[in-house]
């Protein structure tokens, strides 16, 4: 996967790259068990202090997206969740709420809006819905 | 002793013109400080009293734990300076420049020189006078990085170069970075640079080091607020870290530092009917906080560090 990074973002670097790999996860571009760039790889080919990117995988590993096999690598985590289902949902409700009122002061209808999200899960790598029945 | 550089109450006066004022500045082993300021701000005065070269008319520097003004010369091939500009000899070629500069080291890495020749296509028997910008700052930075440097001082190293040779210039500072234990201090007008390279930044103002943190820490400490007003704008609003605030039609811009719960609540009494918080990219904040109304430019500069620094400027 490419990184990129963009000094003129009002986004710090470190937050950028986190959001990068937190959006490859999610879309499927990145696997579980795949394999990142090391530190200092990805600071020479991006050209910003190896601690910064340090500080991205850091952030990544404390929230559970990468895992830092010692002597290996940096690898993209098996999801796991350590919130239980309801705490998860509402922590989706709390940012669902803010869309919903967003597209509704934008003068979007419900059904416009229903169809933007659809749109734009196709996008992303979910699982099917026997699977997360499983894992949940 | 993890102070690579250190300086106490360091002070430099042009005629009546206090240039450095009480100067302490510290930067740690392994670190990459970009040195900040407006043009006169006292960088290059500062960069030159570091490296002897001025006098300073009071204060003390330490360089690698060492009086600069008593410094031995086996202290002193430890450390690397790249003049603004590049200065070099211009009737040597670049072999002759390797081979002279060679003389007053101890110890010298001709490989890496060769791979830095190598790699920006330089030939030996180049003179030095037909170069292009470019390609003196390479020389010059494979002339400085070929001793094996535990301190690397930059004034301002990328001053007048084109974008790519930029970008390539800051691949081998990326590289002697990852070299283990190297201290880079470097002055520069890119934010963007700094941004990509520096762990830490100080920002000089009238020749007073007004801040000192990670670079992180900077631009995510000034904030833009703007307020709309349904009626008139409110005038002559204060509040502790205001940098600066101007009238936009009937909006409030305010530039704050620090923005904290004390803040927004000096802002909320305004009762605006709107206020949006705006992020900074490093740019943007070092403008917005270096024109600022000069006299009540807050500090900023101390959030806790590993040792005993906090208590140490305390009493500075």
């Amino acid at each position: 996967m490419q990184f990129q990074c963009d000094t003129t973002s009002r986004t710090p670097i470190y937050r950028q790259l986190i959001e990068q790999v937190r959006s490859a996860v999610a879309r499927g571009r990145l696997q579980p068990g795949e394999r990142l760039p090391s530190v200092r790889q990805l600071s020479r080919e991006l050209v910003v202090n190896p601690n910064t990117i340090a500080r991205a995988y850091t952030e990544l590993e404390r929230e559970g997206t990468l895992i830092t096999q010692p002597g290996r690598g940096v690898f993209v985590a098996e999801p796991r969740n350590d919130l239980t289902k309801r705490g998860r949902q509402r922590q989706l409700e709390e940012r669902l709420e803010k869309l919903v009122v967003e597209a509704f002061h934008l003068g979007f209808t419900a059904e416009e809006l229903l169809a933007l999200i659809n749109k734009r899960i196709e996008q992303f790598a979910f699982a099917s819905p026997t699977k997360s029945e499983a894992n949940s | 002793m993890t102070d690579v550089i250190r300086t106490h109450g360091l002070t430099k006066y042009y005629g009546a013109k206090r240039v450095v004022d009480s100067l302490n500045l510290r930067v740690e082993r392994g670190q990459v400080y970009g040195f900040l300021g407006r043009n006169g701000a006292g960088k290059s005065t500062t960069i030159k009293m570091l490296m002897g070269m001025v006098q300073p008319d009071c204060g003390s520097i330490e360089l690698l734990g060492e009086d600069v003004a008593t410094m031995n010369p086996a202290t002193r091939a430890r450390i690397a300076y790249i003049a603004e500009g590049h200065p070099l000899y211009n009737w040597m070629t670049i072999d002759e420049a390797v081979r002279f500069t060679r003389a007053f080291y101890p110890l010298w890495n001709g490989t890496l020189v060769e791979q830095i020749l190598d790699h920006f296509e330089l030939s030996r028997k180049q003179k030095l006078r037909r170069l292009s910008n470019g390609q003196r700052a390479q020389v010059s930075l494979a002339l400085a990085v070929a001793p094996e440097p535990e301190l690397l001082v930059l004034d301002d190293p990328t001053l007048g170069l084109d974008t790519v040779v930029r970008r390539d210039f800051l691949e081998s500072l990326i590289q002697i970075i990852h070299r283990e234990g190297r201290t880079i201090f470097f002055s520069s007008h890119m934010l963007g640079d700094v941004e990509r390279v520096a762990d830490r930044i100080g920002i000089m103002v009238d020749g007073v080091l007004r801040v000192d943190c990670p670079t992180d820490h900077f631009r995510e400490s000034v904030k833009k607020l703007v307020l709309e007003f349904t009626g008139p704008v409110p005038e002559g609003f204060s509040c502790q870290g205001l940098v600066n605030c101007w009238t936009v039609g009937s909006r409030l811009e305010l530039v704050l530092v620090g923005y904290d719960d004390q803040q927004r609540a000096a802002v909320e009494a305004l009762e605006p009917r709107n206020i949006e918080v705006v992020d900074l990219n490093l740019e943007e904040a070092f403008i917005e906080y270096t024109r600022g109304r000069r006299r009540s430019l807050p500090l900023f500069a101390e959030e806790p560090r590993d040792d005993q620094s906090a208590s140490d400027q305390g009493a500075a």
